[in-house]
């Protein structure tokens, strides 16, 4: 279903705190950058992808603002997973004929303040039930967490774990938001949000965006441009299943395992990984969840040392991620691909470079693992 | 009942959950169950979300229950910005839902497996906030 498709441009904005850039701005600043890495223009584009920290009306006020031809629009929500749901969108709008020139973007300004994706709506069905006892961010996250150190024997040291190893990686990245390397006490020693998550179990907030550029085999032949074949996709919303809402998982559970299927590989053929970490349990419930180890050996497998770049078991997020590097608009997702993409194509930074990079995978997830939430996985290939 | 100073927000009524609300005004929680799979639902709707039924009968639970998870948000936002610190949680209720929750009246750190009592804070004439306090 996707092995005719490949990321042919990939473009993070270096922007952090962009107090005078528009949000629509930064879009398309994100969206040049992704053509011009592909060698392409805007005017080549005729599929369109944005999601809910779109501005206005979405991908409408975005095509019009970039001044697009389209016969293509999708507008998908599913928070920070929506990018990378939408690599498989494109593949499956480029296979049936609808457009051959994909660009998906991504932007938005939370650390200067402004309009909020996904914020609570009084119309929504779990409104009053959820909202009403002063559900943050962090503190659904932190009601996994609980559980799952209940459940598993998961601690505060293994999860911290997970944010020294980004922390390592972002500070070869002179654009990481924190590119300082911190250690485990660091982490235990950070304010607590919600127990038991610290300040530096979070994700850091950031303006800025990123974008991409998918495209058909055939186009990607006429390019002058490396690009990445896109071997598999899934993806599964994980709800809050009529009260019976387990929180020691998340949607990898199932995207996960569509992707591999789809792409014919196997756990050990997965040289790099980039996987959502809006806080440290995001990255320990995903990589049980993907079958990276068992169902809650994440604590054990993290404090190993398995994430961390170039030797690692598993290298995770060369780019500091969002624990330390960019989380712009609030959503990890397309800053997963794009490093993903640096890996495969052998641009990452030479101290995290993962040496013969040749299968990916880039995991997004969206909304909330307290209540629901959106989950997307895809691997990538070397061309 | 709970004499804890936690905010009271709003409640915003649709009309698919009048009866869940009604019933926090005289202190119970009304649940609904699906007349055809006998599935207990939460939170309230106007179909059944296992077999898609639209027959749902209303019941008032016990107010019992025993807590799944639990965190201490340090620093709420919006209404609850200037509450201090307070215990966000999932209660599985003893007909079986988990449903989130604040818990009150707790000294000290509440543990997983607890058993809880509801108790509800009045919000205006239509509407009251299910709590849980110990039991
Ligand atoms: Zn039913």
């Amino acid at each position: 279903m996707t092995a005719h498709v490949r990321i042919a441009g990939a473009y993070e904005h270096p922007g952090r705190h962009l107090p005078d850039h528009s949000a629509a701005q930064i879009h398309a600043e994100a969206a040049i950058g992704a053509c011009a890495d592909a060698g392409i223009t805007l005017g080549d584009v005729d599929g369109y992808f944005c999601s809910g920290d779109a501005p206005g009306f979405g991908s409408l006020s975005m095509a019009d603002y970039m001044g697009l031809t389209l016969s293509y629009v999708d507008h998908t929500e599913i928070g920070g997973s929506s990018p990378v749901a939408q690599v498989g969108h494109a593949a499956a709008a480029i296979a049936a004929g609808k457009c051959s020139i994909a660009l998906i973007t991504l932007g938005g300004k939370p650390r200067t303040g402004g309009t909020q994706a996904g914020a609570p709506r009084p119309d929504a069905p779990e409104y009053s039930f959820e909202g009403i006892y002063g559900l943050t961010t962090p503190g659904g996250y932190a009601l996994a967490a609980q559980r799952h150190m209940h459940e598993y024997g998961t601690t505060a040291e293994q999860l911290a774990a997970i944010k020294v190893a980004a922390s390592k990686h972002a500070k070869h990245n002179p654009q990481a938001f924190l590119p300082k390397e911190v250690t485990i006490e660091d982490v235990l020693n950070s304010p607590m949000v919600s127990d038991p998550l610290h300040r530096l179990d979070c994700c850091v907030v950031t303006d800025g965006g990123g974008a991409l550029i998918v495209v058909s085999a055939e186009v990607a032949k006429r390019l002058n441009r490396q690009s990445v074949a896109v071997l598999g996709h899934g993806e599964s919303p994980k709800l809050a299943d009529n009260g019976r809402i387990d929180l020691t998982y998340t949607g990898a559970r199932w995207s996960g395992p569509r992707a591999f299927e789809e792409a014919g590989v196997k756990h050990k053929d997965i040289d790099y990984a980039s996987i959502y970490d809006s806080f440290t349990i995001t990255v320990l419930e995903t990589i049980e969840d993907l079958g990276f180890c068992k169902k809650g050996q994440g604590g054990a497998y993290v404090a190993d040392g398995a994430l961390e770049a170039p030797d690692g078991a598993l290298p995770f997020n060369t780019d500091g991620g969002g624990l330390c590097n960019n989380h712009p608009t609030n959503r990890g997702g397309i800053t997963k691909v794009i490093e993903a993409v640096r890996q495969l194509r052998g641009e990452a930074h030479p101290a995290v470079q993962v040496k013969d990079c040749e299968i990916a995978l880039a995991h997004g997830t969206g909304g909330n693992l307290g209540n629901r939430m959106g989950s997307a996985t895809l691997i990538l290939g070397r061309e | 009942m709970s004499q804890n100073q936690l905010p009271v927000p709003a409640a915003v009524i649709h009309p698919d959950a009048r009866g869940y609300w009604e019933g926090t005004t005289r202190e119970v929680i009304v649940l609904q169950r699906c007349d055809d799979c006998d599935t207990v639902i939460w939170f309230p709707r106007a179909i059944c979300p296992r077999c898609w039924g639209s027959k749902l009968s209303n019941f008032e639970a016990s107010g019992r229950g025993t807590v799944y998870s639990w965190t201490r948000t340090n620093k709420g936002m919006a209404d609850y910005r200037d509450a201090g610190p307070y215990i966000l949680a999932y209660v599985e209720l003893a007909e079986g839902p988990r449903l989130m929750t604040n818990l009150v009246g707790f000294d000290g750190d509440p543990k997983i497996g607890d058993a809880v009592q509801a108790t509800f804070d009045k919000i205006d004439d239509e509407s009251a906030l299910l709590r849980f306090g110990p039991a």
